[in-house]
């Protein structure tokens, strides 16, 4: 049978026919719906974990256990999940156990485009690239197979116009898996000095055997006889290849990206004149092939940013491109913005109002940045914030300390800005941290965090209490308020400033884009009191425009959270009936 | 391709186009992107179908039909039609943030504009209809609706994809909402 699937949806299919029994990541876009799909098999324990290093620290657990098991993440989550990573590279497995990381040239929905390849290399473990959804189902067993029959941990790697296009997959059953037999090793798994030790030469050699199954593994191919041309790829460039030149040139697509296949490699350059290596991101096959004494052309063509297509191919081939029209009239740009009704609006409202520096973080409060709020000084990555926030205090004294804060979501305080929270308590700083608190994982789509009281699967489980946890951590001024109230949200900001020690102000109210929250009905303009002074435009809501000379607010968008009534001075914005 | 503001609903649209051109025997891709880009920004969705489809993604001067949620969005993305490819248009327009923020204004005359550059423009209130057929949710299908007048597919086939891809209880809606589209 075969049906239409995301690429996400291919690889948790993936993990469903390769037996997998056990799966734990924290969502990232474009890896996300990898693990909210394979949530749908019973077959498989599915969870949301608080971060990505502990949720491959719970795929290698099931793994010591003697069960397959996945966690997946987006490319920087691979950062975060690191650590683990090296050293499960000379713990090896003992059920198979892949890593699934999720590139973002372009960075659609991303702070930088590393690239994930680097990891492989770094870490020495073999890493897989399909080039569409069909592959990567495939790609998942063989994946599989490969982590138990060499003893080590694999990485899949993804890229957004894979993770999230769809194409026909042909479906299989499911490959049973019993769980297998668990012996205490300390050799293999204590990693102390005296146990690594031994294990870096095993995880060397098996680097070597790799590179063996590298060149004659059937996901290494090279398709035509031989041309003028040669192309070196992988993943979606692959696509893009094929689009443009079809069966005309001949092709090295590789899909083992980590170790390559330096004979393979070899032959293919013997068999074609100019040879083109063509990747996203960075040069790194073309750098390797390079080291074998082989000249090609890659780097020199294509950018080492962004995402590529068939576009791109064709401009550094010098391939005309299809005639196409655009208007004269610039078309203003639509960046993406807080929605209608956002709880986290009314707080931003009041620190751009202050002036406040605000230390910002990663998820869609990170659009607090935009205009015309223009809230937010920096972002780096998850719970930087809270960190940030105490070495910018530390760094600037007293006065710094009663004009900054920082803000974090609920999913990514517990990620990582509660360590960073321990830190200001701990080394005693006196910092203002506010906690945006809408009650789930925003921008990666509603998924379910420790803090919200449900799993993955949405049944009732335990709930950090936010307000004990910074209790506990040492923080004695803690408050919640309410972000649709700018008068509350404003008294709580200035005196948590002002006092001489650490707070936390935690601003809760879930998002308006929860099937359980009920929109109120929307507000309108009294057009006889509207004086046109545009002191409603300073929110950015998206429902409220002006038009001729007064405001205007999209009864479409507006779900009525009042917020924009409290800044008119003229009472022009009333609220709407049922 | 399928463009507008996020949100608008386009996701369903393409997996309408899915589920149809596969019934039909087609190769297909289909490429969106989530995430960040969906908080009210502009949303492309692209559904490729043929006997054998390699690029999930429609580069410019490519595409057949571009159908548009949103009068601006389809003037962004008209570099991506073909010549002789068509334009299906909800009239509908919504402020970006810069419009909204006084920083540029919205050129409501831009698809004259390209009309009168030859590019074939069907426009449609599709808001209207929407609202007509019971939701404003079902602009996306409306504007299905319309598209289906220039595809060689039989009307019913479109009509059985609609009743595999929403939920029972509004599939009568989106019926209503794919004929008055049809028929505008």
């Amino acid at each position: 049978m075969k049906k239409l699937m995301l690429g996400n949806e291919a690889i948790a299919r993936g993990l469903y026919e390769a037996g997998v029994r056990v799966v734990s990541s924290y969502p990232g876009t474009p890896s996300t719906e990898i693990t909210e799909f394979a949530a749908k098999y019973d077959e498989i324990y599915c969870e949301w974990a608080p971060n990505e290093k502990v949720a491959a620290e719970v795929a290698f657990g099931a793994s010591l256990r003697g069960v397959r098991s996945a966690c997946a993440m987006k490319h920087v989550g691979l950062n975060v999940a690191a650590d683990p990573l090296f050293t499960l590279s000379y713990t090896g497995v003992n059920g198979g156990m892949v890593i699934f990381a999720a590139d973002d040239p372009a960075m659609h929905s991303s702070q930088n485009e590393q690239d994930s390849r680097h990891y492989a290399i770094a870490a020495k473990v073999p890493m897989l690239e399909p080039s569409d959804a069909a592959e990567a189902k495939e790609f998942v067993r063989e994946a599989y197979r490969i982590s138990e029959e060499y003893d080590t941990p694999v990485i899949v790697r993804s890229c957004t116009r894979m993770a999230h296009s769809q194409c026909m997959v042909e479906l299989c059953g499911r490959e049973e898996h019993e769980l297998g037999v668990y012996e205490k090793k300390p050799q293999k798994y204590i990693m102390a000095p005296a146990n690594a030790q031994k294990r870096h030469p095993f995880v060397e050699q098996r680097m070597k055997e790799l590179k063996e199954l590298s060149e004659v593994s059937a996901l290494n191919r090279i398709e035509g006889s031989g041309s003028d041309m040669g192309i070196i790829c992988s993943g979606t460039c692959y696509q893009y290849v094929k689009e443009v030149f079809g069966d005309s040139v001949s092709v090295l697509k590789l899909g083992i990206v980590n170790p390559l296949p330096e004979n393979l490699i070899r032959e293919f350059a013997g068999r074609v004149g100019k040879l083109y290596v063509i990747e996203e991101l960075d040069g790194i096959v073309e750098n390797h092939v390079r080291t074998l004494g082989i000249e090609c052309v890659g780097k020199e063509l294509f950018p080492p940013v962004g995402e590529f297509n068939q576009a791109v191919i064709r401009a550094a081939f010098g391939i005309p491109e299809p005639q196409s029209i655009t208007p004269d009239t610039p078309v203003p740009v639509r960046p993406p913005v807080m929605c209608a009704g956002c709880p986290h609006r009314g707080m931003f409202y009041v620190l751009a109002k202050n002036k406040i520096t605000v230390l910002g973080d990663i998820g869609c409060y990170t659009l607090g940045s935009a205009a015309p709020l223009n809230a937010i000084d920096s972002v780096l990555c998850m719970g930087a914030s809270v960190s940030g926030l105490h070495g910018f205090n530390k760094a600037g004294g007293a006065e710094n300390e009663h004009k900054s804060v920082c803000v974090i979501g609920d999913s990514t305080f517990i990620h990582s800005g509660v360590t960073g929270l321990i830190d200001i308590a701990y080394n005693n700083s006196n910092s203002t941290v506010i906690i945006l608190d809408n009650s789930i994982t925003g921008m990666t789509g509603h998924q379910q965090n420790p803090t919200t009281g449900y799993n993955i699967k949405g049944d009732p489980a335990t709930a950090v209490n936010l307000e004990a946890l910074c209790h506990a951590i040492g923080i004695r001024r803690v408050r919640v308020v309410d972000p649709y109230n700018l008068t509350e949200c404003e008294s709580a900001v200035k005196e948590e400033l002002a006092a001489d020690e650490a707070s936390v102000i935690i601003s809760r109210r879930p998002c308006v884009l929860l099937k359980n929250v009920k929109a109120k009905p929307p507000v309108k303009v009294n057009t006889d009191k509207c004086v046109g002074c545009k002191m409603c435009m300073r929110l950015g809501c998206p429902a409220i425009s002006i038009k001729g000379s007064k405001a205007h607010i999209d009864f479409t968008q507006c779900v009525g959270c009042d917020v924009c009534t409290q800044l008119c001075r003229f009472d022009a914005i009333e609220k709407g009936e049922r | 391709m399928i463009v507008g503001v996020g949100g608008q609903g386009s996701i369903l649209a393409s997996k309408l186009l899915g589920t149809l051109l596969t019934g039909e025997g087609y190769d297909v891709k289909v490429s969106e992107v989530h995430g960040m880009s969906q908080r009210g920004g502009s949303v492309v969705t692209y559904v490729r179908f043929g006997d054998k489809v390699y690029s999930p993604v429609v580069s410019e001067g490519e595409a057949d039909f571009i159908v548009s949620f949103e009068k601006l969005e389809a003037a962004r993305h008209s570099v991506c039609l073909r010549t002789g490819g068509k334009i299906i248009v909800n009239t509908q327009e919504i402020d970006p943030m810069p419009v909204i923020t006084g920083a540029a204004s919205y050129p409501s005359d831009i698809l004259k504009e390209l009309k009168a550059k030859g590019v074939y423009i069907d426009e449609i209130d599709a808001l209207s209809l929407a609202e007509q057929a019971g939701s404003a949710k079902s602009v996306n299908i409306v504007l299905m609706g319309r598209l289906a007048k220039y595809f060689h597919i039989e009307k019913e086939k479109w009509i059985a994809a609609i009743e595999k891809c929403v939920k029972p209880q509004f599939v009568e809606m989106n019926k209503k909402a794919f004929e008055l589209g049809y028929n505008a």
